[in-house]
């Protein structure tokens, strides 16, 4: 897919984002609509995969490590044909698939994810069964800006580049934003790229808004290093009046503003 | 005499050997939990995650995910106690091949005092949905649990000690099946771990006393054996149980919770206080924290009065 056929699917991930969640009556939208191009990329057209055979074993792999944006991984797993369009009306109700955090139920989710901090393990676990079995395929990691404060990040920061996982790459989603504020107020995590330098990263900063910058930096390769894009992003992005609030992190647009936020999404 | 981490190391080097799927994991403790035994024979299958137990299961469960049966170790209570949500969310929730073989667990880690001894690991684990949970008495038993985990599906937990002990010559081993070791028909000492040698001496102290104990080695704590449990309360009518772990949610809590259901019938449960532990010699800990023959025979004495 070209850059305009996939901001066309960021835009249906979008829609897909706020239509689940309102319909839900909870869920995370704000974090979903800031890594809805990057996941867009990914699934549009980095990835190396098979929506009718989820478990072909020389895929690439994608460890959402910010499970609360499930909303948006579903939207673009169902996009991408592992399951209907229409599941995604069933998210967050009881006895359908689409839990409130990815788990392995639902058909293209690689791991269960949800208690923050620990995606990036797992994807640095499958990283090293990559390498150990000789197979070609990457892995890739989405994990949040608010979450790098966790500890577990760094221990498996620390562990990609100890290990020379040149197969894996993460994106982190710099949307500035957690639950109680803006990450600065919060806990600081500047210097980010620094830090990922520091842990024997090699980093690329981009704009996570624009597919081109994606696509560019998803491609990147560097050899015997893990490589870690800061996405700048902005929470809710798409949605004027969900952007850069940090009320939207856990909480889905009324019905009334869903019908804004569907005008806009266009 | 030889340790239940041992016979682990030495089965997974085995194993290893045997398997091309098995991976291994450690924290910087390969030497203490005898992973160094597959190291030194599968460098490219051993991954030691640094003093950084959180990650080691996180990566466990990626290389799970991607086929491998992933064998992590570490001392009991950071495996357990450190890493409980990464075990709950990445390992237990998805049900994956990772087999979490823990030593130094117990009081009987002793002279390295209370922050390294298990004492609620097993109350930890079989209280995950998925998680299964052995805890073999001896080294052969030992090493028989990790070929019996490594060949049934889903995340386990192995308890391993560090202390010499006895070995029991001509067990079988079956997953989910407790072991006779010795019939007795006034009380029933249902024991796991090294608990079980002690269980044998009690039996040994109320022999003298003219009281007719039955000894179970109840190597899997989770599933349970019910139908021996519910066998030897028939039979007995009185049931002690033996752990070296606290009373609250181990083996004792498992065995009230089938017999209070099914079959209510006196029983003691023989384990570590509502405390932690503290610094010394695993004999003289096991003394003091009233885990010993002795203790287990008078307990036993209480049923019969």
């Amino acid at each position: 897919m070209d850059a305009d056929q996939i901001a066309k699917k960021a835009t249906a991930i979008r829609r897909h984002v706020c239509e689940s969640t309102t319909g839900a009556g909870s869920g995370h939208p704000g974090g979903s609509l800031s890594a809805a191009d990057i996941l867009a990329v990914l699934y549009f057209h980095t990835l190396k995969h098979r929506p009718k055979e989820p478990g072909w074993p020389e895929r690439d792999r994608l460890v959402l490590s910010k499970g609360h944006a499930a909303p948006a991984l579903y939207a673009a797993l169902a996009e991408a044909g592992y399951f209907p369009v229409s599941d995604l009306k069933g998210l967050r109700k009881l006895g359908h698939h689409l839990q409130g955090h990815p788990a392995m139920d639902t058909p293209g989710v690689e791991a269960c994810t949800g208690s923050l901090g620990q995606g990036l393990s797992v994807a640095v676990g499958m990283a090293l069964a990559a390498k150990l079995d000789k197979r070609g395929n990457r892995i890739y990691c989405v994990a949040g800006d608010g979450e790098c404060q966790e500890g577990q990040i760094w221990e498996a920061a620390m562990a990609a580049s100890h290990y020379a996982l040149d197969n894996i790459t993460l994106v982190v989603d710099r949307n500035g934003l957690q639950i109680d504020g803006f990450t600065k107020d919060v806990m600081s995590i500047e210097p980010l790229a620094a830090k990922w330098r520091a842990f024997g990263w090699h980093v690329i900063k981009i704009n996570g808004h624009s597919i081109p910058e994606i696509m560019g930096a998803l491609a990147h390769r560097e050899k015997g290093k893990p490589i870690a894009i800061i996405a700048n992003t902005v929470k809710g992005s798409g949605v004027s009046f969900m952007e850069n609030v940090a009320g939207f992190h856990g909480k889905p647009a009324s019905q009334q503003q869903l019908e804004q936020a569907l005008e806009e999404l266009q | 005499m030889k340790a239940t981490r041992d016979g682990y190391g030495e089965a997974l080097a085995e194993l290893g050997g045997k398997n091309p799927n098995v991976v291994a994991l450690d924290a910087d403790l390969s030497c203490s939990t005898r992973t160094k035994l597959f190291a030194d024979k599968f460098p490219d299958r051993f991954f030691n995650a640094g003093v950084a137990e959180a990650n080691m299961i996180g990566m466990a469960a990626g290389l799970a995910l991607s086929g491998k049966v992933a064998f992590a170790s570490t001392f009991a209570v950071f495996a357990t106690n450190r890493c409980f949500d990464q075990i709950r969310v990445s390992v237990a929730y998805p049900a994956l091949d990772v087999k979490i073989a823990a030593s130094h667990s117990g009081i009987t880690v002793g002279e390295d005092g209370a922050s390294h001894q298990a004492l609620e690991d097993i109350a930890l684990m079989r209280s995950l949905p998925n998680m299964k949970v052995v805890v073999p008495a001896d080294a052969i038993e030992a090493g028989k649990a990790v070929f019996a985990i490594a060949g049934s599906p889903g995340p386990f937990y192995l308890r391993l000690g560090r202390p010499k002990v006895p070995l029991l010559e001509g067990q079988e081993f079956t997953l989910g099946k407790a072991n006779v070791l010795r019939d007795g028909s006034d009380v029933a000492l249902i024991a796991c771990g090294y608990m079980v040698h002690e269980a044998l001496e009690a039996a040994e102290l109320l022999k003298s006393k003219g009281v007719s104990a039955r000894v179970i080695n109840m190597h899997t704590v989770k599933p349970l054996d019910e139908k021996a449990i519910l066998k030897a309360a028939k039979e007995t009518g009185r049931i002690v149980t033996c752990e070296e772990h606290s009373r609250i949610g181990g083996l004792g809590s498992a065995v009230a919770s089938i017999l209070s259901e099914k079959r209510p019938t006196p029983m003691r449960i023989v384990g570590t206080d509502d405390t932690f532990g503290e610094s010394g010699l695993p004999a003289e800990l096991i003394k003091k924290y009233g885990l010993s023959g002795a203790h287990i025979a008078k307990a036993a004495k209480e049923l019969l009065k």
